[in-house]
């Protein structure tokens, strides 16, 4: 969808080119996240991709065309664009600033006006912000409002350049998952700048890791990168706690899952002490068939059959597309050290703390 | 006894102004015509200024060219008084009018407007291009990312957003024009100046007064003009900080 072809840009003045030579592909539908230090290329990378800076050289398509072949205000208006400070216009209101590339566009009033309606709830905006000026509205609110605005027209593109560097790390947050969210729906190509690797590790389908001068360090899904950086300078980049990065970018699904000490309801108290001492554990799942109906302490075995037994249900579950992040918070916070994993509502094995050491140790 | 006979000499003084003022008003001399004139010449060199001056001061803020010409216009406009600005121009203008006949609409008229017109630009240029600079970098470059042409960021971004700062320097040029247009008489223009010069020529002190009186008033009128225009002109989302405050805060 965007592809950089060897591209350079050296600023007048400049000790040596922001952006040597680089080379890069965007497929439709991806996020990709250009991450590295302060001063390595990013936003000069990012504004050649809509010629608010021009190549010094090299050659940039995005849907086939060369950029330089399209007057630069008409390919601006099909590539949306999120700056960190927004920029949203002070003097009109939330609604006529997301309507601002339609209205270039000519759109019909109407038309506007269901289009700016439809993006205030799809970025989560109150119906009431319609009308506000823009310094009436959060830091949050603003975040969202700019980014409609840079939706309005439906571009295939959007281009974000540290869009919610300014915001506190809580609304970060939820400025983060509202755009996957928001990316599961639109189905946008985007290219996302940050110098934040947790946000990028997050957000990305593909991360490109920049030194300065622009040179690509890495480029590859965040996963891969974590597990095998390329070099040293990625490794210093991705910093200390790696492991635990990578904890969150893993599914629960790819790693093979235990039986755990789960026994039959018609089975022995002897068949349980013994599954029990194989696992190490002084409890046992209780399954009827496939399905699994809670758990008991050894010291509820009284007897020798289970029948007596009311199991206790599960309070620790996860499910298959959980994160392994989200299975390890499960393990260590629930007494039973070992989290059962559900399909739906299936149940379909168990994960413990040293089946995801071993898969990160892979 | 001294107090009281000052205070029944103004309250004479006082009466005989009114009076002026009840008998002075009709005819091709009265303070009515005299008003449409101030009025007319100081209206033509704002209008004029302001023709030349948000443009280029427009233009030349946006693409921050021109910070040398607008540093000159500033110290030109710092270092010459109103009534330098008529002195130098006279001369010049005297010699205009004379020679073109296209501008002679009426005694005086084309010196005073001249000299008003150079007045009035260095304050409307420089607060023109001071408005525009002072426009946030981040909203011009989402305006520009957005494919706003160039013009139309001028025009519907800029000067809407600098307005405040703008029509500020209007409505003081404005004021400074009006009381400036005095001077007109010098050169043999009407308006207020007559009153002024003439009573100081044949010693009649209640036509000055009267005259200087007009001035003041007229001046202090337009300053309230312009104030209620700039109150009218500014964007809701800029000016009315007032308003905004009242709004009750909404959280993320
Ligand atoms: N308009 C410009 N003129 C001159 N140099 C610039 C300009 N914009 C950026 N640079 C230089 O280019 C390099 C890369 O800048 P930038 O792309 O903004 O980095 P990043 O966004 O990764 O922090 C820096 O050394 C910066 O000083
Ligand atoms: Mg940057």
């Amino acid at each position: 969808m965007i592809r950089l072809e060897n591209v350079t840009k050296v600023f007048p003045g400049g000790s040596g080119p922001a952006v040597h030579q680089l080379s890069l592909d965007v497929a439709e539908g991806e996020i990709v996240v250009l991450v590295g230090p302060s001063g390595c290329g990013k936003t000069t990378t990012l504004k050649m991709i809509n010629r608010l800076v021009e190549p010094t050289s090299g050659r940039i398509t995005v849907a086939g065309e060369d950029i330089m072949a399209i007057p630069a205000h008409e390919l601006r208006r099909r590539v949306g664009y999120v700056i960190q400070q927004i920029g949203l216009f002070p003097h009109r209101t939330i609604a006529e600033n997301i309507a601002t590339v339609p209205r270039l566009l000519g759109w019909e009033r109407t038309r506007i006006d269901d289009r700016v309606g439809e993006l205030i709830r799809l970025v989560d905006l109150e119906p009431g912000m319609r009308n506000r000026y823009p310094r009436e509205l959060s830091g949050g609110q603003r975040q969202r409002a700019g980014v409609a605005r840079a939706l309005a027209a439906d571009p295939p593109v959007m281009l974000m350049d540290e869009p919610f560097g300014a915001v506190d790390p809580i609304v970060r947050g939820r400025l983060q998952d509202e755009l996957l969210d928001l990316q599961r729906r639109v189905h946008k190509t985007i290219v996302f700048v940050t110098h934040d690797i947790d946000e990028a590790i997050k957000l990305g389908d593909r991360v490109a890791i920049l030194n300065i001068g622009g040179i690509v360090e890495q480029y590859a899904p965040p996963a891969v990168i974590l597990r095998d950086p390329a070099n040293a300078f990625v490794k210093a980049f991705l910093g200390s706690h790696r492991g635990i990065k990578r904890l969150s970018l893993i599914p629960v699904g790819e790693v093979p899952l235990e039986d755990g000490p789960m026994v039959d309801r018609s089975a022995t108290a002897r068949d349980a002490r013994a599954c029990m001492d194989r696992y190490g554990v002084d409890w046992f799942g209780i399954l009827d068939g496939k399905e699994l109906v809670g758990w008991a302490w050894a010291s509820d075995l009284d007897g020798d059959s289970l029948a007596h037994i009311d199991p206790k249900p599960f309070e620790a579950r996860v499910s298959l597309d959980a994160s392994l992040r989200e299975a390890l918070d499960t393990i260590i916070t629930s007494r039973t050290r070992v989290a059962p994993v559900f399909d739906g509502g299936r149940f379909v094995g168990t994960i413990t703390a040293e089946g995801i050491s071993r898969e990160l140790a892979k | 006894m001294d107090g009281q006979a000052n205070r029944g000499l103004l309250m004479e003084f006082l009466g005989d102004l009114l009076q002026w003022f009840g008998e002075n008003w009709s005819g091709e001399t009265g303070w009515l015509a005299r008003t449409g004139e101030h009025l007319r010449v100081s209206g033509a060199a704002l209008i004029a200024a302001m023709a030349v001056a948000l443009p280029l001061a427009g233009w030349l803020g946006h693409t921050g060219r021109g910070g040398l010409l607008a540093v000159s216009v500033i110290n030109i406009g710092r270092a010459l008084p109103s009534f330098g600005i008529i002195a130098l121009a006279l001369p010049f203008t005297i010699w205009l009018a004379r020679s073109t006949p296209l501008i002679d609409s009426g005694l005086g008229f084309a010196p005073t407007f001249i000299a008003l017109f150079l007045l009035a630009l260095p304050p409307i240029f420089t607060n023109t291009y001071a408005g525009i600079r002072g426009v946030d970098a981040d909203v011009v470059e989402a305006a520009r990312g957005m494919g706003i042409t160039e013009r139309r960021l001028v025009l519907d971004v800029e000067m809407p957003i600098a307005s405040p700062v703008i029509l500020t320097g209007i409505r003081v040029t404005a004021v400074q024009v009006v009381a400036t247009a005095t001077l007109g008489a010098l050169v043999g223009y009407g308006g207020y100046g007559r009153f002024i010069v003439d009573g100081l020529a044949i010693q009649d002190r209640l036509q000055l007064v009267a005259g200087a009186i007009l001035v003041a008033v007229l001046s202090i009128l337009t300053e309230i003009g312009f104030s209620a225009l700039e109150r009218f002109v500014v964007p809701a989302g800029i000016s009315r900080r007032r308003r905004a405050d009242v709004v009750p805060p909404v959280a993320v």
